[in-house]
């Protein structure tokens, strides 16, 4: 039905977003970076001094866990919430619906290369360096975005009919935050509980960060063949059931 | 030619869709659900050609609103079926989309690009845009510090700069002020003229019969009457006290 132009409008939802969080803000930018800052000063006290644990370039460590993590529950909640929050759009304007929670997971990426900038940077005062390395993190970063768009688009279609849905994505973030390693090390989790950190996205794409940043060599292939998998079968199931589910939004929004 | 094709079409909604918690759904699970259902439009059958401009007149609540959802492809029917021929711009609500706190400029692109704009032809389009809505001098300032006519304006000259084949326009003309009102009518002449097409809500039934040649009055979702605008209104109009006692 509606025969537009994606790019522009993905570009003018995406220039919404961005606008309004950033016009009334004396500061800016800069409070994207506050959350990542404080939350690595504080971590650092905690796992330096009062726990320490021996691991080199702790701040580096753990800004490639709270980047990505992030990254991952602003966007997911953000996706989450778009369909119910556009319902006004949804009800008035034939515009695909698919497109609302994607622009919603999509608009957080600005955030995300703002926090990336920080970490780079905090990783050149700790004297790293960039290597050829580098060159896997766009690709792990682009699984990464395609794996929250997948679970965005899931969620956002069952946030329509089960309101409480909300509720859920917030405690399983919670939970994230501890069962993906971002305080700890790979060599923490026990030998039997591995396979089930290798098939989660999230704690691949910490790993993949933290062999390229602070180890400088690309990540191994098993990991990058489960985060392709498990990103694009998200995407698909997501998509998927978001086609099936949005045949009533116009109901129960 | 045939622009707009409602066969039998029927939209079933169900009381039970303020359904919406977890804890609804898991403490009827074992139970039999009463549906509810409530028919928004009872099949209801009618063509639209090209050039052909049509009223829609009924009470509120008659399914008035639903049909035009239908039409532009917001939902589907629950039965029967709804072919439109064209290029759609719908009034549906005034500003749908507008951003209290962007300006007229980033709410112009924005509801543009929803309304399927491209961006060349946003940019070509963008000076008449705005001098037919006559707010170039406040086009940087924050929608929120607009009049409601104002912001009206503005989402009715984007629509019509469209250049649509059917133009779908919901009660929205009675805002805006008197100049701007006689601005819309003689577009929407010019437009009629053009051999468009035209989809009109309103209650006001002298705008009607002045635009539209034909004429549906609905009722609870039933298609009472179709036909002759001045006919259609006049039967409409006739029989208030009915309609309110069913």
């Amino acid at each position: 039905m509606w025969r537009g132009d994606y790019l522009f409008l993905c570009s003018n939802l995406i220039l919404k977003d961005f606008r309004l969080r950033y016009r009334h803000m004396s500061l800016g930018v800069f409070w994207s970076l506050l959350n990542p800052i404080v939350m690595m000063g504080v971590l650092t006290f905690v796992f330096t001094i009062m726990f320490p644990n021996g691991i080199q370039k702790y701040p580096v460590f753990l800004l490639c866990g709270i980047v990505p993590y992030n990254f991952f529950t602003v966007a997911w909640t953000a996706g989450t919430t778009s369909m119910v929050e556009n319902a006004g759009l949804i009800k008035r304007v034939a515009v695909p619906r698919f497109i609302i929670p994607l622009t919603a997971v999509i608009s957080n990426c600005v955030h995300l290369c703002i926090q990336i900038g920080l970490l780079f940077f905090i990783a050149f005062i700790f004297g790293i360096r960039p290597n050829r390395a580098w060159w896997w993190l766009p690709f792990v970063w682009l699984m990464e975005t395609f794996f929250v768009c997948g679970l965005a688009l899931l969620s956002s279609g069952l946030y329509v009919y089960l309101r409480d849905m909300r509720y859920v994505v917030e405690s399983l973030n919670t939970m994230l935050f501890w069962l993906v390693p971002i305080i700890y090390d790979f060599s923490a989790i026990p030998q039997r509980f591995i396979p089930i950190f290798h098939y989660n996205p999230l704690a691949a794409l910490i790993f993949a960060m933290r062999d390229v940043l602070l180890k400088g060599v690309a990540p191994p292939n098993s990991l990058l063949i489960n985060l392709c998998g498990v990103s694009f079968l998200t995407l698909g199931v997501g998509f998927f059931s978001f086609q099936r589910l949005k045949t009533r939004f116009y109901d129960y929004l | 030619m045939s622009v707009i094709v409602c066969d039998h079409v029927s939209k079933k909604f169900q009381r039970h869709a303020a359904q919406r918690l977890l804890r609804e759904h898991v403490t009827t699970w074992w139970k039999h659900r009463e549906h509810v259902d409530f028919y928004a439009l009872k099949d209801v059958s009618f063509e639209v050609k090209n050039g052909e401009s049509l009223a829609i007149v009924g009470a509120n609540g008659a399914g008035k609103s639903t049909l035009l959802g239908l039409i532009c492809g917001l939902a589907k029917p629950t039965t029967g079926s709804v072919a439109v021929n064209g290029k759609i711009a719908a009034l549906l609500e005034l500003g749908s989309g507008f951003h209290p706190d962007l300006t007229g400029r980033e709410n112009l692109y924005l509801n543009a690009s929803l309304l399927g704009f491209t961006r060349r032809e946003t940019k070509a389009l963008f000076d008449s845009i705005v001098d037919f809505a006559g707010l170039a001098d406040v086009m940087d300032e924050p929608l929120r510090t607009y009049s409601s006519g104002m912001a009206m304006r503005l989402a009715f000259s984007v629509a019509l700069n469209m250049e649509p084949d059917i133009l779908i326009v919901d009660e929205v003309l009675a805002v805006g002020d008197h100049a701007f009102q006689q601005k819309c009518l003689e577009r929407i002449h010019k437009f009629r003229s053009a051999e468009k097409t035209l989809l009109f809500v309103s209650h006001n039934s002298s705008v009607v019969t002045e635009f539209c040649d034909r004429a549906l009055w609905l009722d609870h979702g039933e298609l009472m009457m179709q036909g002759d605008a001045a006919r259609v209104v006049a039967a409409y109009e006739g029989q208030p006290i009915l309609s309110e006692s069913v």
